[in-house]
């Protein structure tokens, strides 16, 4: 959790001083985390986009991070997402579709592929025989997309293992959540579709822990959906293409931030149990930053994924057409190396 | 969707009368006019059939999905049989959302299974159009080839008869446009087998335009066809006729249209060379390029809107290519009239493209009376 947030501040930072294009924070809903440590590592994860956190629990380290921001030649992605749209199949986390909602069809669908496991599943990671489960996250304002209900109401006659997990954060963009729906939330709709549902303080780390836990164990041993809706603030702005200023009072801001934060309270509850003081603190937040600050540097400093790689994974293989337009471009990127500034990207692989 | 008209399609001609529902039929016996020594024959739609069917017994991955699917045996029937055989797992009857099928589609294709999705028709897969472009077509480029989705996408598509502007469109050029996309249009019950075969095998996400009225069209049933590994290559069109004064290209129903007119011009000495383009994306622009060469006229033929239609996009890769300076006369785009398909009989036969519109076209680009 406190990585998730050093992270955070230095790439938000970042942006700002323009060395990448885009972020999303997570301040205020680092409670994500207690839900992906109650899931299998080899679950399917679906994100929306703001569950870096859920990502960095199952150990995609912060190399891995920083080199999708600045999509450089060693991001998975090869450099074709924007900053925060991760994915790895290492980790069995989906990669970001940005349109919003779509993953949540998508997690029923894996959920469904799960369901025939004689041909799909990996083995969990404890050897255990209780199958697998696929985790979808999505927002209160995603919720309100077409594809959220068609995702449940599948997920709930396909009888799919899967649990949606709802990050009620109050805010879809600057849309307030009273402004979203009129119902009792996202939770009542689960109870429509016939999905057991359960609402959850999704500041409490070891609440959504527990409840994502006991959902899991349902999914499986009954094979049916589950949604959770995990309340939260969202702290920071949408985006950074979003200043939350316009439209949210500051010191309601401020006023969660104080009184009702994941990270804050994580740190009493350890501080309470005695296993952690301001000493404590203070020396694993200066080794976390130094942390970010280094794969920060690294990542940075790394060339751009090569020229032809552009034409790569449009298909299995290069179609002729697409053989003729990279036989082209390197053409031209041979005769004017330096307009095409050849020395800013790696080289082809042969 | 409040008014689903093409749920009753599966109903018997009697039954969709008493609905209100038009229902026409192609001209029939069109096998009787090929010169094929064998007497057996199958319809496109025992062909489609018999493509699914063979494909998932050879592949335990492979499964279908869509509405009436299974328990109906498909709204035209395409996949009869199956569910008895597959049993309901792998032949799964969906609520009645495209997006979410089409999405679970997806999702299960990212997960290493084969999915077939069955739209009713292609003009409902408007409703689910993000999952097929957006993340079918696109998640294999963006997960840095880390993810494949080979998932299928079939169903009817274009002109039908008497059913009016929101279930006529014809869509290849639409998908034909993205990358990440292959795209196949199905004419006759060999293209329908094999192409169907080919897509399911294909790792790649396939959109498969077939035609409602071609269903029932029976056609020669070769030993080739007969093959369980009878695949044609996604991505080469077929020369239907040989011919070396002008070239008609056409993709799905009007090529019969074209074989039609091509044996009316023939009566007159005009020797008409007939391609079936079968493959929207990739397209086989060169063997269109090598017949132009030959026969210094083009005509192109569909059923879809004539704005950035399959004919605009051929008529400039032909205007690119070598074949421009063997052209004799400008190519000449014969497509559906510019409007929403209407209803009424009349003005719905005026939207479309026949026999003799074929014929007029090549005989004013050939200049002669």
């Amino acid at each position: 959790m406190m990585t998730l947030n050093a992270m955070d501040q230095v790439l938000y930072e970042a942006q700002r001083q323009g060395r990448i294009s885009f972020y999303m924070t997570s301040f205020g809903e680092e409670g994500i985390v207690g839900s992906a440590a109650a899931m299998d590592p080899n679950d399917p994860m679906f994100g929306q986009y703001r569950e870096s956190g859920a990502l960095l629990f199952r150990g995609f380290n912060l190399d891995q991070v920083m080199n999708q921001c600045f999509s450089n030649d060693l991001d998975k992605g090869k450099g074709r997402q924007m900053p925060v749209h991760y994915g790895s199949k290492q980790h069995r986390f989906h990669t970001i579709s940005s349109p919003l909602a779509t993953q949540l069809p998508q997690a029923a669908g894996a959920a469904y592929a799960l369901k025939r496991s004689s041909i799909t599943t990996t083995p969990n990671s404890n050897g255990k025989e209780d199958g697998q489960c696929v985790i979808c996250y999505f927002g209160e304002g995603a919720a309100s997309e077409g594809d959220f209900h068609s995702a449940l109401n599948m997920a709930a006659t396909l009888e799919c293992p899967i649990i949606f997990f709802c990050r009620n954060n109050g805010y879809a963009i600057s849309t307030p959540s009273v402004e979203q729906y009129k119902g009792d939330g996202v939770a009542s709709r689960g109870i429509g579709y016939g999905i057991d549902t359960i609402r959850v303080d999704g500041n409490d780390v070891w609440a959504v822990y527990a409840a994502t836990l006991k959902a899991r164990e349902i999914v499986v041993t009954q094979n049916k959906p589950i949604l959770i809706e995990s309340m939260s603030y969202r702290v920071g702005h949408h985006s950074t293409s979003d200043d939350s200023s316009a439209y949210r009072p500051k010191k309601e801001v401020e006023d969660w931030n104080l009184h009702d934060n994941p990270l804050t309270r994580m740190r009493k509850w350890l501080t309470n149990q005695g296993w952690w003081n301001d000493e404590v603190q203070e020396i694993t937040k200066k080794q976390i930053r130094a942390d970010v600050l280094k794969a920060f540097g690294d990542a940075e400093a790394r060339k751009k994924p090569s020229i032809p790689s552009m034409f790569e994974d449009v298909y299995d293989c290069l179609p002729q057409s697409l053989v003729e337009q990279k036989n082209e471009i390197m053409e031209l990127v041979r005769k004017y190396p330096d307009y095409y500034r050849v020395h800013d990207f790696a080289k082809e692989q042969q | 969707m409040a008014f689903r008209i093409s749920s009753s399609f599966g109903l018997s001609r009697s039954a969709a009368s008493r609905l209100g529902m038009r229902m026409t039929f192609p001209r029939l016996s069109m096998a009787a006019r090929y010169n094929s020594t064998t007497t057996e024959t199958i319809t496109v739609r025992e062909a489609l059939n018999s493509a699914i069917d063979e494909e998932m017994e050879a592949d335990p991955k492979v499964w279908l999905l869509g509405e009436e699917v299974a328990q109906y045996n498909g709204a035209y029937k395409v996949t009869k049989g199956l569910l008895d055989k597959y049993g309901p797992d792998r032949i799964v009857d969906t609520p009645i959302t495209e997006m979410g099928f089409a999405g679970i589609a997806v999702g299960a294709a990212l997960s290493g299974t084969k999915p077939i999705c069955e739209f009713m028709t292609f003009n409902f897969a408007m409703q689910a159009i993000d999952q097929i472009i957006n993340s079918g077509g696109k998640t294999y480029y963006m997960s840095g080839g880390q993810v494949p989705c080979p998932v299928v996408f079939r169903g009817p598509n274009g002109a039908a008869a008497g059913v009016a502007a929101q279930h006529s469109q014809d869509y290849a050029s639409w998908y034909g446009q993205i990358p990440g996309l292959k795209v196949v249009s199905i004419f006759d019950a060999e293209d329908a087998k094999g192409l169907l075969k080919a897509a399911i095998r294909d790792p790649n996400p396939v959109i498969v335009l077939e035609n409602e009225l071609m269903y029932g069209t029976s056609f020669p049933l070769t030993e080739a066809m007969k093959s369980k590994d009878f695949v044609l290559p996604i991505g080469k069109a077929k020369i239907a006729r040989e011919g070396k004064d002008i070239t008609i290209v056409a993709h799905s129903r009007p090529v019969q249209f074209s074989l039609d007119a091509a044996e009316k011009l023939a009566k007159e000495g005009i020797s008409a060379e007939v391609i079936n383009l079968r493959s929207i994306r990739p397209l086989d622009i060169d063997t269109i390029i090598k017949s132009v060469k030959k026969t210094n006229h083009l005509v192109t033929v569909e059923q879809g809107f004539p704005v950035c239609g399959m004919g605009s996009e051929i008529s400039a890769q032909i205007m690119e290519s070598e074949a421009f300076d063997y052209l004799d006369a400008p190519v000449c785009r014969i497509a559906g009239a510019d409007v929403p398909m209407p209803y009424a009989r009349n003005l719905e036969d005026l939207s479309l493209p026949t026999e003799e519109t074929i014929y007029k076209q090549v005989k004013r680009v050939l200049n002669v009376q």
